[in-house]
């Protein structure tokens, strides 16, 4: 296999994890509202509320910066990396 | 004051801007102690922002095609965060969000869900390897990906369909902003909002609208978390609304227990003026079904990686690295807001029904109310009613109709804040609106020029030609929205919802397959755009003729419906005919390695 093949695995195996992780949040919990919603969450919030007002979002804005660093990683890896240019 | 490059400067210039913004805030606030009128602060604030727009927009002009459709691709990561930010968050999100919370809780949170969680999307599937691709606009990708006039032209058609529906409820949403704070009637105030989104975007394309949104998402946050803390502070909330307000939540819970929904009669409900909504659901109970929430967050999400005008933010930056950082920051500066409007809802409602607070209107007499200040403004702008349907002279739950913006524009003065507050609030929904039509509108223009005039048309056509026809185009187009925008024909949020579905189901399978698999080809491509977008249509039609739909697929979600048919006939079409040739493979490849040339070569 390539070197560019490689690289490629290794970054549609990023993709997938991401996206799991995004289902989960975005979709998955929300199977769930009525029964998660009964628990009290972080900061006194019920669950689901909690959620939908802050966690979902706040943990995209994390999964984003990780995901954008690992992407990173796995160029540099394949040497596939770019001038400093941020 | 500033040497050297304007790039290696822009902490510095933006620093000095929001100094001099907080300055002027300052001097409204003294100005008001002084005496200065509610309308003269309003049409301060308002006109004080547009013409510092405009100033960036002169300053920013250009001559060059690559700084006019690109911004020169050296937009840094933090910025172009910022400037996507403010592309994004459009009227709607500043004006209208919180106010969708405040009536229809759980199940209006799913958009908040899916306009943060299709970034994911954006940065995982798209935007890093678009940026490799170094396309002008999104259609350009499509048109060179897939080869031939057709699948451009799709491209075009679909970006147009679902941009002009977006664009129309942002010059409605200038317009609504700009007749308020000016006092102007709203058939007018459409001209002067436009007019305002012109003067932004004409002279220097995607680098006037670049500089204009980093300065436009400055004033909208300020506007939008100034009045946050200040409400949550004065109400003894807690400092920080965010993690505080656990107890005003419960509390909430607690009044409508007390309080009941009761359901009021139809002929009752008939004297109530249109557009004005009472509270019949719960603040923080799960109101809707699963899927109805997962569906409409679907819906928002997919749309989110298909709307061009945020897809070619992505474009302009130095690197694909940074076009993919760029996303995270994009996303964190939404963040802050969106995680801030559900907190103004609860203060907002809070405020009103509790009657143990002193702003409290449930459960006083009609005669007291009918006297409040804040009231009777509010009423005459036809943003609050009351009527005593059951005659009992105190006011009920049931009783008190108020306008979804409201919960944004009239809280500052009904917690007690002074009116430089409203002012502020008036720009950033100003700032908001505008910088999401200039994107809008930019993105129509661009598409035309560049891939209808320039690649199809007059392919030899000289740069001098090339952006005068983008500018012709960017007036006739905005002209357009505002007109369409007088009609006032639907609300402002129904449309912005409406512009996602529409381009998921034309855009999202395409986009992604594009760079996803190799096999998908023109006549595929072909199939999914225009059949998506037809089936999509249809279906809103059906739905709104009074078809019963299927699959609990609302008008709200038809994209859902429209898009699995765009992914169907696009695989199917492309299995059905001959693979992509060796070139078109090739650079499928080369997208895939994020370092090097970009495919097209510039």
């Amino acid at each position: 296999m390539s070197n560019a093949q490689k690289h490629w695995e290794k970054s549609r195996s990023l993709l997938w994890v991401t996206l799991a992780i995004w289902a989960v949040f975005s979709m998955g919990i929300f199977l769930f509202g009525a029964e998660m919603n009964e628990v009290t969450g972080p900061f006194g919030y019920p669950w689901t509320y909690w959620f939908t007002c802050q966690g979902s979002l706040g943990i995209f804005v994390i999964l984003l910066f990780w995901f954008a660093n690992r992407q990173e990683k796995i160029d540099e890896e394949f040497g596939f990396n770019e001038r400093g240019d941020d | 004051m500033i040497k050297g490059k304007f790039i290696d400067n822009l902490p510095k210039v933006y620093g000095i801007y929001t100094g001099g913004f907080i300055g002027f805030i300052i001097l409204m606030a003294i100005g008001e102690q002084m005496g200065m009128t509610a309308k003269a602060i309003g049409i301060a604030f308002v006109a004080f922002t547009i013409f510092i727009y405009a100033l960036i927009g002169y300053l920013s002009r250009t001559a060059q095609a690559d700084a006019y459709y690109v911004a020169g691709r050296q937009v840094p990561t933090v910025f172009n965060g910022m400037a996507t930010a403010a592309d994004w968050m459009s009227g709607a999100s500043f004006v209208a969000m919180a106010g969708g919370i405040y009536f229809k809780g759980y199940g209006y949170m799913a958009l908040l869900v899916g306009w943060t969680g299709g970034y994911i999307l954006v940065a995982t599937l798209l935007a890093p390897y678009l940026r490799k691709f170094g396309c002008y606009t999104v259609p350009d990708f499509i048109g060179t990906r897939y080869g031939g006039n057709l699948a451009r032209f799709s491209a075009v058609v679909v970006l147009t369909v679902a941009s002009f529906t977006y664009v129309t409820a942002q010059i409605n949403a200038t317009g609504t902003i700009a007749s308020v704070a000016l006092d102007i009637d709203f058939k007018y105030a459409v001209y002067v909002g436009l007019i305002s989104i012109l003067l932004c975007s004409m002279l220097g394309g995607m680098r006037a609208v670049t500089w204009t949104q980093v300065a436009q998402y400055i004033v909208l946050i300020i506007a939008y978390l100034l009045p946050v803390f200040w409400i949550s502070n004065k109400m003894g909330a807690g400092f920080f609304p965010h993690f505080m307000l656990a107890d005003e939540v419960a509390r909430i819970g607690e009044l409508e227990q007390q309080f009941g929904f009761v359901k009021n009669s139809a002929a009752d409900l008939a004297t109530v003026p249109k557009g004005l909504a009472g509270i019949t659901k719960a603040h923080s109970a799960v109101n809707a079904t699963p899927w109805a929430f997962i569906s409409l967050a679907l819906a928002m999400m997919m749309g989110t990686a298909s709307l061009p005008h945020v897809m070619m933010r992505y474009f302009t930056t130095p690197s694909v690295k940074a076009a993919r950082k760029s996303v995270g920051w994009s996303l964190f500066f939404i963040f802050l807001l969106y995680s801030s409007a559900p907190m103004l809802a609860t203060l907002s409602k809070l405020s009103l029904i509790d009657p143990n607070l002193s702003t409290g209107i449930i459960g006083k007499s009609f005669a007291e109310v009918q006297s409040i200040d804040w009231f009777q403004n509010w009423n005459q702008a036809n943003l609050m009613f009351i009527s005593d349907f059951n005659g009992n002279g105190t006011l009920e739950l049931n009783e008190f109709f108020m306008g979804g913006k409201a919960v944004v524009l009239a809280t500052p003065e009904i917690a007690g804040l002074p009116y430089v507050i409203s002012g502020l609030v008036a720009a950033g929904g100003m700032a908001a609106a505008m910088s999401t039509a200039d994107g809008l509108i930019l993105a129509i223009a661009n598409a035309i020029s560049h891939d209808v005039y320039y690649k199809m048309i007059d392919p030899k056509a000289e740069t001098a030609k090339r952006l005068l026809v983008a500018r012709a185009l960017l007036v006739v187009i905005g002209f357009a929205g505002a007109t369409i925008a007088a009609l006032e024909i639907q609300g402002i949020l129904g449309s912005v919802i409406w512009a996602f579905d529409f381009a998921m189901s034309g855009l999202f399978f395409p986009l992604v397959l594009g760079v996803w698999w190799k096999r998908a080809n023109r006549q595929g491509a072909i199939a999914g755009m225009l059949g998506g977008l037809a089936a999509g249509t249809w279906y809103l039609v059906w739905v709104r003729t009074g078809g019963s739909g299927f699959l609990g697929i609302t008008q709200l979600t038809f994209g859902i419906f429209g898009s699995a048919v765009s992914l169907v006939a696009m695989v199917v079409v492309s299995l059905m005919t001959q693979e992509p040739d060796k070139a078109t493979q090739k650079m499928v490849d080369e997208v895939r390695i994020p370092s090097g040339r970009t495919v097209t070569g510039k």
